[in-house]
């Protein structure tokens, strides 16, 4: 049984490694998130700020396009308020009886506006960088809070041998040093209506879990119907066993 | 080969003109059993529970996924947010793959310790190779549907392999495809494939689990059963122990599907494919790695090609390789130190195939590579000829004789 387990443990040593190799490159530095471990839950107040953050900054080069404003209502937000945001937004509908395409506001079913209209008008208003979508970046990257995390924070200024590119900035993270995107974020980008801590650091941190929510809308009712589902088999291991026991007492070894 | 009486007489009126009845007793209850299976020879019927998970699933995947290169990374992402429940249906078959494949390996690895392979069940080994080729090809197939980065690449790399054959080889990749490149015609047979496969594959276990029912499970011990004394009925003993084998297995199973489920698989693949830009690294599933090690470290593209298929055709001839007598790794001194080392190298491999193949990692990966043949094709008939074995226990009651454990 022993052995049993012990290959178990070598098979999944196997999956690790090609896993856990990093890309190369980045400083990462870890944080705890509350929406690590077995636990994890999103901190509500945390993701109305960073989805402030994204409104405000990111949103004007990278788009969110699996997320439709209803779904803010995992954010804390009442219907009302959803209605309020979305109408912020202009989304094309039609045709009309006419065959035309029109403008109106967003509702709650419409998807975030992307902001560009195609890849290639989003490189052309980018020196010829694509911003990728966000709604699955922190998915998308090994480590990705903690990766996203170190991005937005670990912009410096390039060691003096190092000529830069135009159009490129030194990141401490990125692979290769030179990323595409400005400095995003330098402290007080923001003003909270609600108070809140502006540095760099917390904008950096609180975007992070926004996106850690849009890339795992799920992650709560994940873990929790896990917690329920891991006690309904630990107890069923005991009477399944118990009950093998029993039926095996008669079976001289 | 008694028909067992039947007390409820619309039961004994189907029974006697369609003997389902009969049949299930025979090979579900009655069916005598070595008493002394260990539980390594759980692993059979958890294959069994990983695949009806996969398939189950998979239906239900299939209802709401679109085969289409512009929307197929779309609608898996409609079924992880949009779909009641649709995040845990995925994830259950995506790491229900790794889970299938960690239990099918444990279990080869049971049958190559104890000689499971040996006369008279030569036949039911060889299925089981055929069952892990199905499963290789669903796999591959299943991991280009969501249509990420590594979906793509992964596709064309392993397509293009057969580009390897001299002559035809363009024209079989060309064909492959439907096109000139992986694409929307390649999707689209991967996807219809990757629902036919299963069913191919609960067949084959069918002719597994005949051939296996022919002479009986094997046993730690390795000797034939003697006798009544040496069985015990199928059910309730193995019955109440495979269940207890299942329950351990789930337990593991949604640990990894409810607190890790992207663990086993790579981030790229949340990246939409894009035939434009090549990914740093592309690298297979893990239970790839060990092959796509043996791929890479022969330096010619036909010869790596050869080498993997060869890693597989190696198990097929495996019964004509070990010749000893003694089925149980258990009463084989030396062959136990070369089967350890043996999983060692299939680890080994695993690891560098998740390597880039550069500098140490290829010489490591060339060893490793030979080790691997030389195990079955040197030391393994070498050993049917020198070994000392240790003495057989008389029988599976009487086990008590110097040479076992």
């Amino acid at each position: 049984m022993r052995r049993l387990f012990a290959i178990i443990a070598v098979f999944f040593g196997l999956g690790l490694a090609p896993v856990l190799a990093a890309e190369g490159g980045g400083e990462i530095e870890k944080r705890d998130w509350s929406f690590e471990g077995v636990f994890g839950h999103f901190d509500k107040a945390a993701l109305q700020r960073g989805f402030q953050v994204y409104r405000e900054i990111c949103a004007s080069c990278h788009g969110l396009d699996y997320i439709a404003f209803r779904n803010l209502s995992a954010l804390g937000y009442s219907q009302a308020e959803i209605k309020a945001i979305a109408a912020e937004y202009e989304v094309t509908d039609g045709p009309d009886d006419a065959g035309d395409m029109f403008q109106r506001p967003a509702i709650p079913a419409d998807r975030f506006p992307a902001p560009f209209a195609n890849e290639n008008a989003a490189r052309a208003a980018n020196g010829g960088a694509y911003p990728p979508d966000l709604s699955l970046i922190v998915k998308a990257r090994p480590d990705g809070a903690n990766y996203l995390y170190s991005l937005l924070v670990g912009y410096d200024d390039p060691p003096a041998d190092l000529q830069m590119p135009d159009g490129m900035y030194y990141s401490r993270v990125y692979s290769g040093n030179q990323i595409a995107m400005p400095q995003p974020l330098f402290g007080d980008d923001v003003v909270f209506a609600l108070g809140g801590d502006t540095s760099m650091e917390a904008l950096a941190a609180d975007v992070t879990a926004f996106l850690a929510w849009t890339a795992e809308p799920e992650l709560e009712s994940r873990k929790r119907i896990g917690i329920a589902v891991m006690l309904f088999l630990v107890v069923m291991c005991f009477v399944s066993y118990g009950s093998m026991r029993y039926i095996w007492a008669d079976v001289e070894k | 080969m008694a028909s067992p009486q039947f007390k409820n007489p619309l039961v004994k009126w189907i029974d006697h003109r369609l003997p389902v009845f009969s049949y299930m007793h025979h090979e579900l209850h009655e069916y005598p059993t070595p008493k002394n299976l260990s539980y390594l020879w759980n692993l059979g019927s958890l294959a069994g529970l990983a695949l009806v998970v996969m398939i189950i699933t998979g239906i239900i995947l299939a209802m709401h996924y679109t085969p289409h290169v512009d929307h197929a990374f779309d609608s898996v992402e409609r079924i992880m947010r949009d779909v009641n429940h649709g995040w845990l249906i995925r994830y259950i078959h995506m790491n229900g793959a790794s889970f299938f494949f960690i239990v099918v390996y444990l279990h080869i690895f049971r049958g190559l310790y104890y000689g499971s392979y040996k006369a008279p069940r030569e036949l039911l080994w060889m299925l089981g190779v055929v069952i892990l080729l199905l499963m290789m090809a669903t796999a591959f197939m299943g991991y280009v549907l969501p249509w990420g980065q590594m979906s793509f690449w992964g596709a064309t790399v392993i397509t293009n392999l057969f580009s390897a054959i001299p002559l035809i080889g363009e024209s079989i990749v060309t064909w492959l495809w439907g096109g000139f490149s992986v694409d929307n015609p390649t999707l689209g047979r991967f996807f219809a494939l990757h629902y036919l496969m299963p069913f191919v594959i609960v067949a084959v276990v069918m002719l597994h689990l005949i051939a296996l029912h022919r002479f009986g499970s094997g046993n730690p011990l390795g000797i034939d059963v003697s006798g009544q004394q040496d069985t015990i009925p199928f059910h309730p003993y193995y019955t109440s122990k495979d269940l207890f084998g299942a329950m351990v297995f789930l337990t593991i199973f949604a640990s990894a599907v409810f607190f890790y489920p992207n663990y086993l698989g790579h981030p790229d693949n949340y990246i939409p494919a894009n035939p434009l830009q090549t990914p740093a690294h592309i690298v297979p599933e893990w239970y790839f790695l060990p092959f796509y090690a043996i791929l890479r470290a022969i330096p010619d593209k036909l010869g790596g090609v050869l080498f993997m298929f060869g890693a597989i055709a190696v198990l097929f001839i495996l019964p004509w390789l070990d010749r000893a007598p003694v089925r149980s790794g258990r009463f084989r001194p030396l062959f136990k130190i070369f089967f350890w080392l043996f999983l060692a190298d299939c680890v080994l491999l695993g690891y560098l195939g998740g390597k880039p193949a550069e500098g140490v990692y290829v010489t490591w990966s060339r060893l490793a590579t030979a080790y691997y043949f030389v195990h079955f094709l040197l030391i393994l008939p070498l050993l049917s000829v020198v070994e000392n074995t240790r003495p057989l226990p008389a029988s599976i009651s009487m086990p008590v004789t110097k040479g076992g454990k």
